[in-house]
């Protein structure tokens, strides 16, 4: 028997898929084409102190080899999340990462406090998202700012936490230094790179909030060079995430450095992608001959 | 509730109707669930366009699990799927979407409301409808389609923004021009069409089912793309934004924002 089980930040995954924030719900709508059990965890839509309504649409628009998003974190807030979203994924034999967006630190820890009363194993921190104006992106884009509220949210979490964070900066490795030395127990990489469309017919943008992260397999290669940067610059353990439609590129983040590797965007064109990505990684196992997966994180020097 | 899939249909046949406007027929499992005013996201084959097409059924035939889309050439996707022929394989999204209310049709005179290419949905509609049925079908010249299907079920009134045929106007126009009166009303168009149809049915006092359409990404419930403000509180965020692919696209137009 091969071993696909991945350990980060003392939480086993039976193994490294999982799904990235905002593109997989929490898991009810994906419910009616995959088996959940099946992944190695369930990484939700980021979720705040309060409901949030989000932005104006058109929110989404198609670019070659991708699309852009404005959703604006749109979400139910904490309350209803954890009545309703968390009973749900509570059936279900797999690891629940719930992404945490706020406005204002004090936002973060309310969530954050919330969430530690519930028997969630990770808590990602969405410090990253560019499509809204308060709050997120303000603390993911300067180290010192990332600095602060990781050690701010570092001190109420009972559970590890995960910063995920942003393309859209000089230097990533700067950024993962700053979460690590404050105490992040693991980081996700990457969110989506700001973008823009416009319609030359309209004269207009495509998106009605003008920019939009950019997603898809397009944006992979960026991504798997940041998670080979970020894997050499720190300690702690890595979530790699960036236009991952299989197992042949869930397998380049883990040779990059990635212990833990999240199907986005692509599960709106193969709503499969999770599980396929996951059947795909125990047959590589099986034809490469390699009896545990731990053993190609990193390999590529 | 059926459960939704991506499967591989098959084209059994496609012709053009009009001006940029196709009519193909899928032979595809997921026509078994299918019913009016559902509808199924279809893929382009060129990877470097993604996302699965938002396409309302035009008609279904559950004894050969066929579904028929009738469609507008807007962009480099549906481009790719007007040239398909017979034998081509298709993969697809669906069933996606919630339909018509028909039941709320049932013994009622009824307008069946179609604008431009929101009348294909209003075939299969006129199909499952069991009332009083009178199709009012706004087109933009003489480049009429799917005239003579929606005949076959339902009395029909044309209108045309440029008066070449029927009522020179809009679907209003024609039912101010006929002296049309209904209970209930079905509709799927362009936005102004389902703002003048939100503001009929709410002086006449009587419902109004609107199909709403907006960019899509998964089509499934999951992104949060495609949401419309709705007077009461939605039941995924409690924000009053409902998504139209899984909370619709069929919304009583009481109950939106447009």
């Amino acid at each position: 028997m091969k071993n696909t089980k991945v350990t980060i930040a003392g939480v086993e995954f039976k193994n490294p898929v999982m799904t990235a924030s905002g593109t997989f719900g929490s898991g009810m709508e994906y419910g009616e084409f995959v088996d959940l059990n099946k992944l190695g965890a369930v990484v939700t839509k980021g979720v705040a102190s309060v409901p949030w309504p989000g932005n104006p649409t058109p929110r989404v628009t198609e670019v070659y080899g991708g699309m852009l998003n404005a959703i604006g974190l749109q979400n139910p807030g904490i309350d209803v999340f954890i009545e309703r979203d968390l009973k749900f994924l509570q059936q279900f034999d797999t690891r629940v990462i719930v992404n945490v967006c706020g406005k204002t630190t004090e936002d973060y820890i309310d969530v954050v406090e919330k969430l530690g009363d519930t028997n969630v194993d990770m808590l990602e921190i969405n410090v990253s998202c560019p499509n809204v104006k308060e709050g997120a992106i303000a603390f993911g884009q300067k180290a010192d700012a990332l600095y602060n509220i990781t050690s701010e949210i570092k001190k109420h979490a009972k559970q590890p936490i995960i910063m995920k964070l942003s393309p859209n900066v000089t230097d990533i490795t700067e950024m993962a230094r700053a979460a690590e030395s404050a105490g992040a127990d693991a980081l996700s990489l990457i969110n989506t790179l700001t973008g823009m469309k416009i319609d030359i017919y309209k004269r207009n943008f495509a998106l009605a909030n003008k920019t939009g992260g950019m997603s898809g397999p397009a944006i992979k290669p960026v991504a798997v060079r940041m998670v080979y940067q970020v894997a050499n610059a720190v300690k702690i353990p890595i979530i790699g995430m960036g236009g991952i439609a299989g197992a042949e590129d869930a397998l380049e983040f883990m040779m990059a450095g990635a212990t833990g590797v999240a199907v986005g965007a692509m599960n709106f064109i193969n709503p499969y992608a999770t599980v396929e990505t996951v059947e795909g990684i125990e047959k590589f196992m099986e034809q490469q001959n390699i009896n545990d997966i731990n053993e190609i994180i990193g390999c590529v020097k | 509730m059926s459960q939704k899939k991506k499967v591989m249909a098959t084209v059994v046949e496609q012709k053009q109707l009009a001006p940029g406007i196709f009519d193909m027929w899928l032979k595809t499992e997921i026509a078994a669930d299918a019913k009016c005013g559902q509808f199924i996201g279809v893929y382009p084959e060129d990877k470097s366009n993604l996302l699965p097409r938002p396409i309302s059924i035009c008609e279904v035939n559950k004894e050969e699990s066929m579904l028929r889309i009738v469609y507008r050439v807007a962009g480099e996707g549906t481009e790719e799927f007007s040239h398909y022929t017979a034998g081509k394989e298709v993969p697809v999204l669906g069933v996606l979407g919630n339909g018509f209310p028909v039941e709320e049709g049932k013994g009622k005179k009824a307008f069946l409301m179609g604008g431009g290419i929101g009348v294909p949905p209003i075939v299969q509609l006129a199909k499952e409808l069991d009332c009083d049925k009178q199709a009012v079908v706004g087109y933009r010249d003489n480049n009429l389609f799917l005239k003579e299907d929606l005949e076959a079920y339902a009395k029909v009134y044309i209108a045309t923004e440029d008066g070449s045929v029927g009522t020179k106007g809009n679907v209003m126009d024609a039912i101010a021009e006929n002296a049309l009166d209904a209970d209930v009303i079905f509709a799927c168009g362009p936005m102004p069409m389902l703002r003048a149809i939100k503001k009929y049915a709410a002086d006449k006092g009587i419902p109004a089912y609107i199909s709403l359409e907006e960019r899509m990404a998964c089509g499934v419930g999951a992104c949060l793309g495609c949401v419309c403000k709705t007077t009461k509180k939605d039941h995924h965020s409690h924000v009053n934004n409902a998504r139209i692919c899984t909370d619709g696209p069929v919304f009583l137009a009481e109950d939106v924002d447009i």
